[in-house]
């Protein structure tokens, strides 16, 4: 009976996105005030509606009721309650209920915290996004329901896929999740903006938090699933540019885009077809995204089983957004034109250039990622693009940016003189690749890889430029504004992440040994030795366990300990690997098979600086998380905002 | 600067970049397209030799050989008309088995095939699309043949039934 309700409160769930597309889109059209006013009543309703399906399938799995298809195809009696929870979201039917609540979430909270908007302005936005919603929904109904019953009921679940039972994959999604839907709202805006034919300043600085809080939750995400591949995957790379993986760094490279354009458009009222335009990308290339691991077209970890019919409604879904948003942008961009102009050296064209260039990565990756599908589905031979490719056409774009970012974030608007800043600035990029130059040759003794002096020199460079200015104003007790701190965090945080990954890709060592009990191998200086086998169990696999010492001139270093493991339900063997993790460098050991005469293969691993890949990323979140804090937005939303129209 | 001379400027710069874009994109582009081969096309020249390519097929039962202790290993991959060698030298995927859809990466020698790489990806259900359609058009190709018991086992269902 429960999941029947389920059901039920799903359909309700879709006619009221029905009525909250219709009544918004509708209402602002007309100014009628009371469905104008109805729209954010049915808006909290759906929340509520999704929420409750949502309470009731995590309920489902709690219980471990296994009449329940999706339950019983993900579940197990054995699962931990932590991962029954988290298969909630472990596959097809579950992910998309998720993605529908987040929907909902976001436009519960911009109904909500959106006092200061025209009724009007937010009828169209919460229609808007009743439209997605009401898509999704229908999707999530007729194609993949989580509660469908399966007859005769199952004693026990299949369990859920192993490689999801870690605690940052139960994080991972929902996070993710939380970006990718986010910039629905940015999207929402961008359509209101031209439905209205007004965008204004008071616009961009509605947006903005908005965008830049999906922003965030989409680089703490990313963030998140690079470290479990890392981890988990056994691989112990970070970053493969697996299809799916590019699939939620293309919105994220155009949302990056986005906030910075949108920057513009408030301070200066220019760029606004181009920030219309890029809130359409960003979110295009989120539903495409949502397109490429649905469908099961890609192959990769994170597709699950194909099913022709779903791919071709979210095809549908996603022609329909997008052709529907740039129709209406051919027709109304042209009354909302920008006016005025910049000198060449301004922050507005340090912001062009931000934009052209992270355009380009976003637009190359997406080629490497599409061009199999095209090659395949014209019978031209099955392809797969290299990541040599996506690692070219990623560091020719963004190595510049690197260096634009630290000289471009201390120019002003309109126009920038260097007359104060420069011979600082220049002192600060000469300081910086000296220290590179310095960490490459002392620290690790080699020159590295062409671009490791570049990439180290960069690094240091924005970091110092990025404190540079907090730091003096700190020390003179001049106030900042939070945006400001913000940007500076956010930008420090690529520093950290570009040493981070010059770091690894200029001396990472891996190697797979054949190694017997009192064996040791050496790598960087760091000796393995092998000590003993043994088994061991979990709660819902047996595991066979490889202990290994690691000493550094005969210092003890680490006692590792990986794991083979076995899952009984799903036969599925998994590797669980040993990470000595330290400030300079990660230690890694993965356990592989019993090769016979006594030995076992192993793979060993020498990661300097991985740790500050992923702790760029939480800068970078944490960077936008103040800058939304900052007190314009706030006011925005208590005390209404007097608006002049322009368009 | 005048709006003329701004637009100006922005296309320059946009014209610019899109150009340097173009042209790092086609250089490597083309030097990293690897393209699938089955064993079959393999078996029938269709593969060139010494340059990466990948191969996939399900890996024969029985084939897998190693010298007790060593890295190196040797396997069969199969389409159910025709087999590869593969030799890998390292540690094999978690999924790695017998029965198992997988991908090599790595070239041609002689016949055999030097695999730098090998995928299994982590899912006991799932086979690589091309393998699944490869297999597929072969189990076809001896369907007519009357000869097909062995096939139908490889597809993208194995385990679903449970």
């Amino acid at each position: 009976m429960i999941p029947e309700i389920g059901t039920l409160a799903l359909l309700i769930a879709l006619v009221l996105t029905l009525l909250q597309a219709t009544l918004g889109l509708v209402g602002a059209h007309r100014q009628d005030a009371a469905w104008m006013r109805a729209t954010t009543t049915i808006t909290a309703g759906v929340f509520a509606f999704v929420l409750f399906a949502f309470l009731i399938l995590v309920h489902a799995f709690i219980v471990h009721d296994f009449s329940i298809e999706y339950v019983a195809h993900n579940s197990n009696n054995e699962l931990p309650l932590l991962y029954r929870v988290a298969a909630v979201w472990g596959a097809h039917e579950g992910s998309l209920l998720l993605w529908v609540l987040i929907l909902s979430t976001w436009s519960m909270l911009v109904s909500r915290l959106s006092k200061g908007l025209p009724d009007d302005f937010r009828a169209r936005v919460l229609g808007t996004l009743g439209l997605v919603g009401f898509g999704f929904l229908t999707f999530t109904m007729f194609t993949s329901s989580p509660f469908t019953r399966l007859f005769p009921t199952p004693l026990d679940g299949a369990d859920l896929n192993p490689i999801l039972q870690d605690p940052a994959l139960a994080a991972h999604p929902p996070m993710l999740y939380m970006g990718y839907v986010g910039t629905s709202v940015a999207f929402a805006f961008a359509v209101a903006a031209m439905l209205s034919g007004r965008m204004d300043a008071a616009w961009s600085r509605w947006t903005r938090p908005w965008t830049v809080a999906a922003w965030m939750c989409l680089t703490l995400g990313i963030t998140l699933g690079s470290w479990w591949a890392y981890y988990e995957l056994g691989w112990g790379g970070w970053w493969f540019w697996d299809p799916v993986e590019n699939a939620s760094f293309m919105p994220w490279l155009a949302s990056t885009a986005l906030i910075h354009s949108l920057a513009v458009t408030e301070k200066r009222g220019l760029f606004r077809n181009w920030t219309l335009l890029l809130a359409i990308f960003a979110f295009s290339l989120s539903l495409l995204g949502t397109f490429l691991v649905r469908s099961g077209v890609l192959v990769s970890v994170h597709s699950f089983a194909a099913d022709p019919s779903r791919g071709l409604f979210v095809l549908g879904l996603l022609l329909v957004f997008i052709v529907g948003s740039l129709t209406l942008y051919a027709v109304r961009a042209p009354s909302l034109q920008s006016e005025g102009g910049f000198a060449p050296v301004s922050r507005e064209s340090f912001l062009l250039l931000n934009n052209a260039l992270l355009v380009a990565a976003a637009g190359l990756i997406l080629l490497g990622t599409l061009w199999p599908l095209v090659m395949d589905s014209f019978n031209l031979g099955k392809i797969s693009v290299g990541p040599p490719y996506f690692n070219t056409v990623f560091l020719v774009p963004t190595l510049p940016l690197v260096a634009l970012v630290a000289v471009g974030m201390h120019s002003t608007w309109k126009r920038a003189s260097y007359a104060s800043k420069g011979k600082t600035l220049g002192m600060l990029a000469i300081a910086g690749l000296v220290l590179g130059a310095l960490v490459a040759f002392v620290c690790y003794g080699s020159y590295g890889v062409p671009l490791t002096i570049i990439g180290f020199g960069g690094g240091f460079f924005l970091m110092a430029s990025s404190l540079w200015e907090p730091v003096v104003r700190l020390i003179r007790k001049q106030p900042q504004a939070r945006a400001a701190v913000g940007m500076a965090i956010a930008h420090f945080g690529i520093g950290l992440f570009v040493i981070g990954v010059s770091g690894v890709a200029s001396y990472k060592i891996e190697k797979d040994v054949s190694m017997g009990p009192g064996d040791v191998a050496s790598i960087a200086g760091y000796d393995f030795r092998f000590l003993s086998t043994n088994d061991a169990r979990g709660p819902n696999y047996t595991a066979r366990e490889g202990h290994v010492a690691i000493t550094q001139g005969g210092q003890p270093v680490a006692e590792l300990t990986t794991q083979k493991r076995q899952f009984k339900i799903q036969s599925n063997a998994m590797t669980h690997a040993g990470i000595a993790v330290g400030w300079n460098r990660d230690l890694f050991v993965a356990l592989g098979d019993e090769l016979g005469a006594g030995k076992w293969s192993l793979r060993l691993q020498y990661k300097p600086l991985v740790r500050y890949i992923w702790l760029g990323g939480v800068f970078m979140a944490l960077g936008g998380l103040v800058a939304i804090l900052d007190r314009r937005y706030r006011r925005g939303v208590v005390e209404p905002v007097t608006v002049v129209g322009e368009g | 600067m005048t709006p003329r001379q701004k637009r100006l400027w922005t296309l320059v710069a946009v014209l610019a970049g899109l150009g340097l874009a173009t042209a790092v994109a086609l250089k490597a582009f083309d030097s990293n397209l690897q393209y699938f081969y089955d064993p079959s096309e393999v078996r029938a020249g269709k593969a060139p030799s010494g340059k990466a390519i990948r191969v996939g097929g399900m890996v024969a039962k029985g084939s897998v050989v190693r010298a007790p202790g060593s890295l190196q290993v040797q396997f069969v991959i199969t389409d159910f008309a025709q087999n590869v060698t593969v030799q890998y030298t390292g540690l094999l995927p978690d999924l790695f088995r017998e029965g198992q859809g997988i991908i090599a990466h790595g070239e041609l020698k002689n016949g055999t095939f030097i695999a730098d790489e090998v995928l299994a990806k982590h899912d006991e259900k799932y086979t690589p699309p091309e393998v699944a359609k490869s297999l597929k058009k072969r189990h076809e190709g001896l369907g007519a043949d009357g000869a097909s018991a062995t096939a139908p086992a490889a597809t993208k269902d194995e385990g679903t039934s449970r």
